[in-house]
């Protein structure tokens, strides 16, 4: 479904991808790993075209999409649920979700609202609050407006920046049973966590990028039972 | 004191026209400010120059003798024409003098200079091709000077009233238009973020120079207003006015859509107020006083908020 082929991206002079190559395949849920600045969300950016990668290519459903402008991509069918949320704070809940199916202009208003149900259906906490600004919802809240604002463009991949971070670690195990049931609704998910344990709990593959480079690619599990992999981002000894 | 009090409704009804009219304005600034962050020191001359477009539209009725001129339509066809000329010369500043500036990753000081050398240019330009000479707006034929009506026992020209409801119903459709519509979102989600604009499949180069167009365009519809009010427009006019506005948009807290109103309300009112009870002189003196006190307490203005700007990774 996604494949990244040799992906370099800069910001200015600054190579933060080297290499990297990944893929994804329909149904899948698939984790990416790595440590602070090892270019995690610089990959999800490239996908979306946010930034341009300076070789590479980038396939989605076997069409190239790295020259796309993000607007063609979102329509493609990839949507983003941003590293530390990002909802527009001083818009509503359901402008927030509003925004999400920005690109799908020729929806009819029934469709669009059926669909902001299903996300109230998904985050009930949502319906409750939805006059209210998203800046005032609470850290969980905002990740679930997140997660709604993302799904409400139907995305067939849904890419997720660090959906734990932040979160009390009741919310993680919520966020991540949340993750596999859209996920069996139908949605790949390509997940960049730092919270590898609870993330490969959940994945059927796992990739690890240091210094721009993916440098390990297994099955979930045997990921989780590789001692290096445990010692470096799982937090053992 | 009898006869302050007797003009007074007079005072603050004229005071509510200039108040809506710099608001108009002022909308221009915060609106652009909202979405790039930049002080569009043009739109001063964009104002102007819907003002000469207004101008035109009447001179050119009159030249055509097309016979009696009621207010009813001529306004109207004024206003639209100096809109779409302002709205378009907007969209046009926006693409040549300052995207290539900030695509260019230049920074904020960039486009401001630009817009300095902009705000110049277009001014000696309107000098060049209209004269330097003010050119005086035949109101007297729209609005004769016995159209007034009676208000809390002052006697006010309709031309007065006419400005108050046609700023105030341009502040109002934009209020709806930025509030209730699809278009509406995606500029406050431009402004908020616009990264994540972006990753939302916003055109944000579309957004912001649609952005332009609207505050251009009622910077035109301004410049009507007020050349109709004053009858005198120069290819200066720009300068003074755009100050007022720009003064507007930072008392109500610029990049705040209805802080640019209540700002040009506020500056309006206190102006009319300060020539009612002072020497005329000092009106200018009492509006940047009000505004200096307001920052010191509010530095983010009335309704402006104090958002710590975000990390940009």
């Amino acid at each position: 479904m996604l494949k990244l082929t040799d992906v370099v991206a800069h910001y200015g002079p600054i190579q933060v991808l080297k290499s990297v190559n990944l893929e994804v395949r329909a149904g899948e849920i698939v984790c990416l790993l790595g440590g602070n600045a090892s270019g995690k969300s610089t990959t999800m950016k490239t996908i979306l075209g946010v930034v341009r990668p300076t070789a590479g290519r980038v396939e989605f459903e076997d069409q190239r999409i790295d020259r796309l402008p993000t607007e063609t991509i979102v329509r493609r069918g990839i949507s983003l649920v941003p590293e530390a949320r990002r909802i527009f704070a001083r818009m509503t809940v359901w402008e927030n979700l509003a925004m999400g199916a920005f690109t799908r202009q020729k929806a009819p208003a029934g469709e669009l609202a059926a669909d902001v149900e299903r996300v109230y259906a998904l985050f009930p906490r949502l319906a409750e609050r939805q006059h209210q600004l998203g800046g005032t919802l609470s850290g969980g809240e905002q990740q679930m407006l997140a997660i709604g604002r993302a799904l409400m463009a139907r995305p067939r991949l849904l890419l997720m920046d660090e959906p734990s971070m932040g979160l009390a670690p009741v919310l993680v195990d919520q966020v991540f049973d949340i993750i596999q049931s859209i996920n069996r609704l139908g949605t790949t998910i390509l997940v960049v966590e730092q919270n590898a344990a609870v993330a490969l709990s959940i994945a059927s593959r796992g990739y690890v990028l240091q210094n721009g480079r993916i440098v390990v690619h297994d099955a979930a599990r045997a990921l989780l039972a590789a001692d290096h992999i445990r010692r470096a981002y799982l937090g053992e000894d | 004191m009898a006869g302050v009090l007797a003009i007074l409704p007079q005072q603050i009804v004229f005071g509510l026209a200039l108040g809506t009219v710099y608001g108009l304005v002022a909308l221009g600034y915060t609106m652009v400010y909202g979405v790039l962050f930049m002080i569009n020191f043009a739109h001063g001359e964009i104002f102007m120059i819907g003002a000469y477009v207004g101008w035109w539209v009447l001179a050119l009725l009159l030249k055509a003798q097309v016979g009696a001129l009621h207010p009813a339509w001529v306004v109207p066809l004024m206003l639209l024409h100096a809109m779409l000329f302002a709205g378009l010369l907007g969209v046009g500043l926006e693409r040549f003098a300052y995207r290539p500036l900030y695509l260019r990753g230049a920074t904020r000081l960039g486009p401001l200079i630009s817009a300095i050398g902009a705000s110049i240019f277009l001014q000696n330009a309107v000098m060049l091709s209209q004269g330097a000479r003010m050119k005086v707006y035949m109101t007297s034929l729209l609005f004769p000077r016995t159209w007034r009506i009676q208000i809390a026992g002052a006697s006010v020209s309709l031309l007065v009233i006419v400005m108050i409801v046609v700023a105030g119903l341009m502040m109002w459709g934009l209020h709806l238009l930025v509030q209730r519509t699809k278009l509406g979102r995606s500029i406050r989600a431009v402004a908020e973020d616009r990264e994540m604009a972006t990753i939302m499949g916003v055109n944000v180069r579309r957004v912001i120079a649609v952005t332009f167009f609207l505050g251009s365009a009622l910077g035109g519809a301004g410049g009507v207003l007020v050349g109709l009010y004053y009858t005198q427009i120069d290819f200066f006019m720009g300068y003074s006015a755009g100050l007022k506005a720009f003064t507007a948009a930072v008392l109500g807290g610029i990049g705040n859509i209805r802080g640019a109103m209540l700002g040009g309300l506020i500056l309006g009112l206190v102006e009319s107020l300060a020539v009612t009870f002072m020497n005329p002189a000092y009106k200018d003196v009492v509006a940047f006083v009000i505004l200096i006190v307001v920052l010191v307490f509010r530095p983010m203005g009335l309704l402006g908020e104090n958002v710590a700007e975000r990390e940009k990774v």
